[in-house]
């Protein structure tokens, strides 16, 4: 599609939702959200990007390389950080026990593990959303 | 707002009985992202603003976008 309103629009729009989907994802701990939701947002963004402007460009922001890296990488993340309890002799995934900073109740480095957490499933599920939607479309 | 819900879920029967009635593929998946959308705004009613906010991003979104990357590989009509 190559039509001058739809690029200019794409433009000037996708930075907001990207922002939103950043805040969604931040915020997942002390309001409605989180990482799925965030990650759906921040990956439709891309998808946008792809349906406007082409797949090169869309590939020239987030390749499929980088998308696969940030996939497994963001998931070896979460592993790890379940691992922090196991290695300070708590379960799986231990939050207060594994000596994570709890801070007020409201904040948004607060309650420990969770933010970091919900940062890797809205990084795992942007990436997904948008591997399966390149390959899709991917000319064979 | 009792009257709202009962209109909400009249039209949500009335998208899916339509959806599995069309033989237009493409016509189907537009009526199943206003599904969707309803369902969000269902959610939302029903206090629960996280799966409203997910229904909205993954069923009316990317999941549209998906059916339409495939039925353009394939045929449109059933």
């Amino acid at each position: 599609m190559d039509d001058l309103i739809v690029r200019k629009v794409t433009k000037w729009i996708v930075p907001f939702i990207q922002v939103y989907g950043i805040f969604i994802v931040l915020h997942g701990h002390i309001s409605p959200g989180g990482g799925f939701s965030g990650g759906a947002v921040l990956g439709s963004s891309i998808i946008l990007i792809t349906l406007s402007l082409g797949l090169e460009k869309a590939s020239g922001i987030l390749s499929h390389r980088t998308s696969s890296l940030l996939e497994s990488g963001s998931i070896i993340w979460y592993v790890l950080i379940g691992f922090a309890g196991i290695v300070t002799g708590n379960n799986f995934l231990t939050n207060r026990g594994a000596g994570f900073h709890m801070g007020e109740v409201g904040d948004i480095i607060s309650s420990g593990t969770i933010p970091l957490i919900t940062v890797a499933i809205g990084i795992k599920v942007a990436s997904t959303v948008i591997t399966l939607f390149h390959i899709i479309i991917e000319e064979d | 707002m009792q009257i709202f819900n009962v209109i909400l879920i009249i039209f949500l029967i009335a998208c899916a009985i339509a959806v599995e009635r069309t033989k237009d593929l493409l016509a189907a998946v537009i009526i199943f992202a206003s599904y969707s959308f309803f369902m969000a705004l269902l959610w939302l009613l029903l206090r629960a603003p996280d799966i409203a906010l997910t229904e909205a991003a993954i069923g009316a979104g990317v999941t549209t976008i998906l059916f339409v990357g495939v039925i353009s590989k394939t045929r449109r009509m059933e």
